[in-house]
């Protein structure tokens, strides 16, 4: 829930501050990590794919005396790939990878924007000082250590990393249609969530939590799941 | 009506909001990192992004630990983000940095270059004198392989192009002096002690390789190589290295600014300077590949071009470039 998690609190012109949620070292490590893989993988693929295609072979070693095609076509693009692929990511797609996308967290600045292409260079730049002297072990310190959970090249940048509640969702709180029986907005919630996963949750589970909440001892999963849709649609259960 | 049924009241109301909302957090997903030119769209940004407020203002209060809440703070930031999201014009914003951000910021760093400058001459003196004097110090300066190599009465970039092709030397060299840009400018987080550092070393093998090359009578085959490239790069060497020094500075002393909010403002600022770094080592890089190992080449050919590439650096760093612009954008 995003009120027990530190925050970062952005003025707005409405009055109303925006609050974003901060993103620790688990979740940037926990996106770093799939990054990492990620061009290691596409690299190492290049590589494979284009060495196959300079030999002529199936056979992926470097010629005994390599000419200027296997640089530029075998070696520069994979280095490359593994390089730029935060730089050219990030500025692309203005803080997001594939990595931070699956770890559900987003680069912003510190008024909560989009960053700008300056920013974003200059956090990848400091990488350089992050990675020493291995394994990213001084941006992990810094991450650990700092207010907003950032590392150096962030705070060169002045960005920082958020969550992102994408799939956050609305329970159905019978709006328009006229209430017989208006749920209180906890109540509201719980049923819209049970019916959300009722496919999922195991029988005895569900049963047990549809009946307390409708106050029945029906056995038959149907007739409760029936009253609750009619409970969260404004009807009586 | 009593406080309780009160506030219930309210919540329901609020709570009837919810297909407004759900339209708003469409509309601002569906317009997050999209180009549009509808004066529809923008209007009813702003109207999303009032009505999620005021709505994000009642549900803090009265429903402060619900999904509902969630669902509107995700909403709210979003529109936020959408709303103060700068336009993006790649071309003018480069126009810009040219034209006008980059002069700026070597009118700024104007002391950090001399001081930096200065340095790397002394360093350089420092270390021609060391090995003039003490020959045998040039093992502390340089591979054994090169030592050996300029006994032998020879330069080690000799031949230099019968080894490695034109383009992957190009390539290697302009790489390599990139990185070594890059960390001089880093460095300066430690306080400005790492870029000291890599300018001081930098400074002090140049002095001493070519001291070593003047006692085995090769000092003018290296001057020769290193001229047409070595303008520019031995000046990247000294922006970069005013870069970090400023980046240094604004850590020791930030001023009236907190030290975290003066060395973001000197690593952005400076930043800027490193990019225009980065492309003069490339063009510094093509010639050091194409032109300096390439014996067809005679001096006064390389200091030409080593004056060229130099002028050209001094008048892209100055935004003479694009004056014409500033001119016309002006007038």
């Amino acid at each position: 829930m995003i009120l027990q998690q530190s925050g970062l609190v952005v003025d707005s012109v409405t009055g109303v501050d925006v609050a974003l949620p901060i993103a620790g070292p688990g979740a940037r490590s926990f996106a770093f990590i799939i990054d990492w893989h990620i061009r290691t993988i596409l690299s190492v693929a290049w590589y494979i794919v284009a060495a196959m295609f300079y030999n002529g072979s199936m056979h992926i070693n470097a010629p005994l005396s390599p000419d200027s095609a296997w640089f530029v076509y075998v070696i520069a693009p994979a280095a490359a790939i593994y390089f730029l692929y935060h730089p050219v990511w990030e500025v692309a797609t203005r803080g997001h990878t594939p990595g931070k996308r699956m770890a559900g967290v987003q680069i912003v600045s510190k008024e909560g924007g989009a960053p700008g292409v300056g920013s974003l260079l200059a956090r990848n730049v400091f990488r350089l000082v992050d990675s020493f002297p291995i394994a990213y072990a001084v941006g992990l310190v810094t991450t650990m250590v700092t207010r907003h959970h950032v590392r150096i090249g962030d705070l060169a940048a002045g960005t920082l990393l958020v969550y992102v509640h994408d799939g956050a969702s609305l329970a159905r709180y019978s709006a328009d249609r006229p209430a017989e029986n208006q749920l209180d907005a906890t109540t509201a919630e719980v049923v819209s969530e049970l019916l959300q996963r009722w496919e999922t949750l195991d029988n005895a589970a569900r049963r047990r939590m549809a009946q307390t909440i409708l106050a029945d001892t029906t056995d038959d999963d149907a007739v409760l799941r029936t009253r609750l849709e009619s409970l969260a649609n404004g009807g009586r259960p | 009506m009593t406080e309780r049924a009160r506030e219930h009241a309210l919540k329901v109301t609020l709570l009837r909001r919810s297909e407004l909302w759900k339209n708003a957090a469409n509309r601002t997903r569906r317009l997050a990192g999209k180009k549009t030119d509808d004066a529809a769209d923008a209007i009813s940004m702003a109207d999303d992004y009032r009505m999620l407020a005021h709505d994000v203002a009642k549900v803090r209060r009265l429903l402060p630990d619900s999904r509902a809440r969630e669902y509107l703070e995700t909403a709210y930031a979003q529109a936020h983000a959408n709303l103060h999201r700068p336009a993006w014009h790649p071309g003018y914003a480069m126009l810009s940095l040219f034209r006008d951000e980059i002069p700026a910021v070597v009118s700024w760093l104007r002391p950090h270059i001399v001081w930096a400058t200065a340095l790397f001459i002394l360093t350089v003196i420092a270390g021609y004198s060391m090995v003039h004097t003490y020959p045998d110090l040039i093992a502390l300066f340089a591979s054994p392989e090169l030592i050996a190599t300029v006994e032998r009465g020879q330069l080690w970039t000799e031949g230099l192009l019968n080894v490695v092709p034109s383009s992957v030397l190009s390539l290697q060299i302009l790489t390599n002096n990139i990185v070594v840009s890059l960390f001089a400018y880093c460095a300066g987080f430690l306080f400005g002690l790492g870029t000291l550092y890599i300018l001081g070393l930098n400074g002090l093998m140049l002095g001493a390789v070519f001291a070593f090359t003047r006692l085995h009578g090769l000092d003018d085959d290296l001057f020769t190589f290193v001229v047409a490239h070595g303008c520019v790069e031995l000046s990247v060497m000294c922006l970069s290295g005013a870069a970090g020094a400023a980046v240094g500075e604004a850590l020791i002393r930030p001023g009236a600014a907190t030290r975290a909010a003066a060395f973001q403002h000197a690593a952005l600022q400076s930043g800027k300077l490193i990019l225009a770094c980065v492309i003069l080592l490339v063009g510094s890089g093509v010639i050091e590949g194409y032109v300096s190992p390439n014996p067809v080449f005679p001096l006064w050919t390389r200091i030409v071009i080593g004056v060229s590439y130099w002028l050209v650096m001094i008048v892209l760093l100055n935004g003479w470039m694009f004056a014409a612009r500033r001119r016309r954008g002006g007038s």
